[in-house]
């Protein structure tokens, strides 16, 4: 129970503009531009968007330096700011397999058609900290250019594996509406397609931890990196004035399809199941570990035993959301007196009674 | 999904300033529903498409999205590619689909519009209704929530049953339908806890 | 049915209007602008002659795209979260209209794309706005895909499997 506490006024007016302040740190220090932040802390804003669920790069870049770089924090202002935007409509389906290739590579096959293509990683760097870059002003650096260009169309792990059936397919198209939960509350069960869009805007964090746990025993499910690809991929949307598809721009996205063992039922002999992941810019590991939290909370729909937290539909998906998950923990700083008054009488009197029995006993005892 | 493009010819401005017209035209409708029977003349810089009146397309461009769907009668038919192009609404084929109907022509009976459920009674239809005139002291005497004393209508225009109709909507309740009455810029809000007499 | 074909790919030539059919051709411009830097496009707006006047009939306006992805990349729909977009569309003094949409906060050049689709429309204008606009863009924009490609199939590895035992 909350009771209006008034007064304070003043001192949160002074509140507001220390944040201020120190937000913009020591006045000698050039203050950050948006550029600075979009351009060189590019996975700041790749997270931002992914978890605020909103694709735009100069949006996610003044959050996160509203936020003083706490990116929860951003997620917060990107997502309430999102709400104030009236929405057009929704794009066609992106085509993952027309991306224009940054990254790809693959765990299961060394020489897959189109080629292992390393990217812009940190997977093959020392993790020594590098000196240099403390200072400013050095050369900019260059990278390499091949003489051609990577092929247009790279086939995806599922495609190969697919030739020989060895890999479940997905039916491609549902008609009807897709359920969307910015619009209807979740509800359970919660189908693939609302499990995917919450686990897509979901805290990396969480889903770091939930996919490392099926890999340490609960819930296992026996994953392969299949693929992992990063590049840009166009969006299409087909104004109501036109009748057909426009080009609206390129997103930067991350995909992983993660290929797991089944061993078949009575119906269906043993073959591959898939976990996917897709998250906004580059992001690899928020991609992995939804593509093990999509295929562990796909238990119980491949007979599974259902046995761990990441095989919980509710578990996860009530408990991935960081504005929710931080709000609600986060309200425990507001004030609970009344809350806390009653408190402190039940536990006076629960020790009264306490204190009154053990005296009894004591007297029965003498 | 996707409808056929729209032709050149039937585009035309909406809104001056969306954000703010919408907004008002949205405040407007609210304290229409929430007084049943106060006229309300919006004044706003809006060049109506024919053969929408004022009022009938500023509710329109304010309240539909592309996640709902419209049906309009024979005579504001013309209107549909314009509220397309500016709201991106879906056209529903029949008045039983529609979440929002544009009527200009006889009303069709209460009934031909979706109520909604008992669970979900927010999902009956709005009608936003052309009338010939609106009269604020007129025979209607007006009853429920919103009015603290007995409000007075008239309304030409609307079939000779219309009071026995609603009625029967009323006692739907909570499912049922609501009405926007419109004449030129002038506005009136039916919503369906309203006890129409007379 | 609504042409729902899939946004052509941006030529490596960049083809004379005569050579595709006029649909395809307008997609693919919008596509340009939609994909243009505002930069670019502003420098090559400012040297483009004989500006018409134009009136707006919706927006500028920013709102949101639902981005869909599909299960596994090629099954089902999902929402997998929105997108920044900025509309406009405008009727030139001729009477012509023109549609811009470009995926992010960007009203300039919202509005610009529309003014150039309804340019590109015209006979009497297409070729100037091909040749000062379009054909520029296309370039910028290969040039770029382009570098971004080499340099990735620059980190292309061939990977050899090592037999057990050897060294």
């Amino acid at each position: 129970m909350y009771v209006p506490v008034k007064g304070g006024e003043q001192a949160i007016d002074n509140a507001a503009r220390l944040l201020a302040e120190s937000r913009r740190g020591d006045p000698a220090v050039p203050e950050l531009t948006l550029a600075q932040i979009e351009g060189q802390l590019a996975h700041a804003v790749d997270r931002v968007m992914a978890e605020g669920s909103l694709y735009d790069r100069k949006l996610a870049a003044l959050a996160i330096k509203q936020a003083r770089g706490d990116l929860v924090e951003a997620i917060f202002l990107l997502r309430a700011y999102r709400t104030t935007l009236l929405r057009f409509g929704a794009s066609e389906p992106l085509d993952t397999r027309r991306m224009a290739i940054r990254r790809r590579i693959s765990a299961t096959f060394k020489d897959l058609p189109g080629g292992q293509v390393l990217g812009a990683s940190f997977d093959y760097t020392h993790r020594l900290l590098d000196f240099s870059l403390a200072e400013t002003g050095g050369p900019c650096p260059a990278a390499a250019k091949a003489s051609q260009a990577l092929p247009s169309d790279m086939p995806s792990i599922a495609d190969i594996l697919e030739r020989e059936g060895l890999i479940e397919r997905e039916p491609a198209e549902s008609g009807g509406a897709v359920a969307d939960l910015t619009r209807e509350p979740l509800r359970f069960p919660a189908a693939r397609p609302v499990r995917l869009q919450a686990l897509a805007r979901a805290d990396e964090g969480f889903l770091l931890g939930l996919g490392y746990s099926t890999q340490r025993g609960y819930g296992n499910n026996h994953p392969f990196a299949g693929e992992i690809r990063h590049g840009m991929v166009t969006v299409e949307f087909v104004p109501e004035e036109l009748g057909f598809a426009v080009a609206l721009g390129e997103v930067e996205l991350t995909e992983c399809q993660m290929v797991n063992q089944f061993k078949g039922s009575a119906a269906q002999p043993p073959h591959f199941t898939r976990g996917y992941g897709v998250a906004f810019g580059h992001a690899e590991r928020k991609a992995m570990a939804m593509a093990l939290v999509d295929r562990s909370l796909r238990a119980a729909e491949l007979g599974e035993e259902v046995t761990a937290p990441a095989q919980d539909p509710e578990f996860v998906l009530y408990h991935g959301d960081n504005v929710e998950a931080s709000g609600f923990v986060q309200h425990l700083k507001l004030p609970h007196y009344v809350d806390f008054q009653a408190e402190l009488v039940t536990v006076r009197d629960l020790r009264r009674e306490f204190n009154e029995r053990a005296a009894g006993r004591r007297e029965a005892a003498e | 999904m996707a409808m056929p493009g729209i032709a050149d010819a039937k585009l035309a401005p909406g809104f001056a300033d969306p954000g703010r017209d919408s907004q008002r035209v949205f405040r407007a409708a609210l304290a229409a529903m929430a007084e049943p029977g106060r006229i309300a003349t919006l004044d706003l810089r809006l060049q109506p498409t024919p053969p929408l009146g004022l009022a009938q397309s500023a509710l329109a461009l304010t309240l539909l999205d592309f996640e709902v769907a419209l049906w309009l009668d024979g005579p504001v038919a013309p209107a549909a590619d314009y509220l397309r192009f500016h709201t991106g609404v879906r056209l529903a084929a029949r008045p039983e689909d529609a979440d929002y109907c544009l009527i200009a022509g006889p009303l069709p009976p209460l009934s031909s519009f979706k109520a909604g459920s008992e669970e979900e009674p927010e999902a009956g239809a709005t009608l936003i209704v052309a009338v010939a005139g609106l009269l604020g002291d007129g025979p209607w005497r007006l009853k429920g929530p919103g009015l603290p004393h007995e409000g007075r209508l008239g309304v030409g225009g609307l079939p000779a049953d219309f009071a026995a109709q609603w009625a029967q909507n009323q006692r739907a309740f909570p499912r049922g339908i609501d009405l926007f009455l419109c004449a030129g810029s002038r506005l009136v809000g039916l919503p369906r806890t309203l006890t129409i007499e007379g | 049915m609504p042409n729902r074909s899939k946004v052509p790919t941006p030529p490596a030539a960049a083809p004379g209007p005569g050579r595709e059919a006029a649909g395809d051709a307008r997609q693919e411009w919008l596509g340009v602008l939609a994909r243009a830097r505002n930069a670019d496009l502003q420098m090559l707006w400012r040297d483009l002659p004989d500006k018409p006047s134009w009136t707006r009939l919706r927006g500028p306006e920013s709102g949101l795209i639902m981005l869909r992805g599909r299960l596994g990349g090629d099954g089902r729909p999902f929402n997998l979260g929105e997108m920044s977009v900025t509309r406009c569309s405008v009727r030139l003094g001729c009477g012509r209209v023109g549609h811009g949409y470009v995926g992010r906060q960007d009203a300039w050049q919202a509005e610009v794309a529309a003014v150039l689709d309804g340019l590109l429309q015209e006979a009497a204008s297409h070729q100037a706005a091909v040749a000062g606009i379009i054909g520029p863009l296309r370039r910028i924009e290969q040039d770029r895909r382009e570098r971004a490609s080499r340099q990735a199939a620059a980190t292309r590895a061939e990977f050899f499997t090592v037999a057990r035992g050897e060294a």
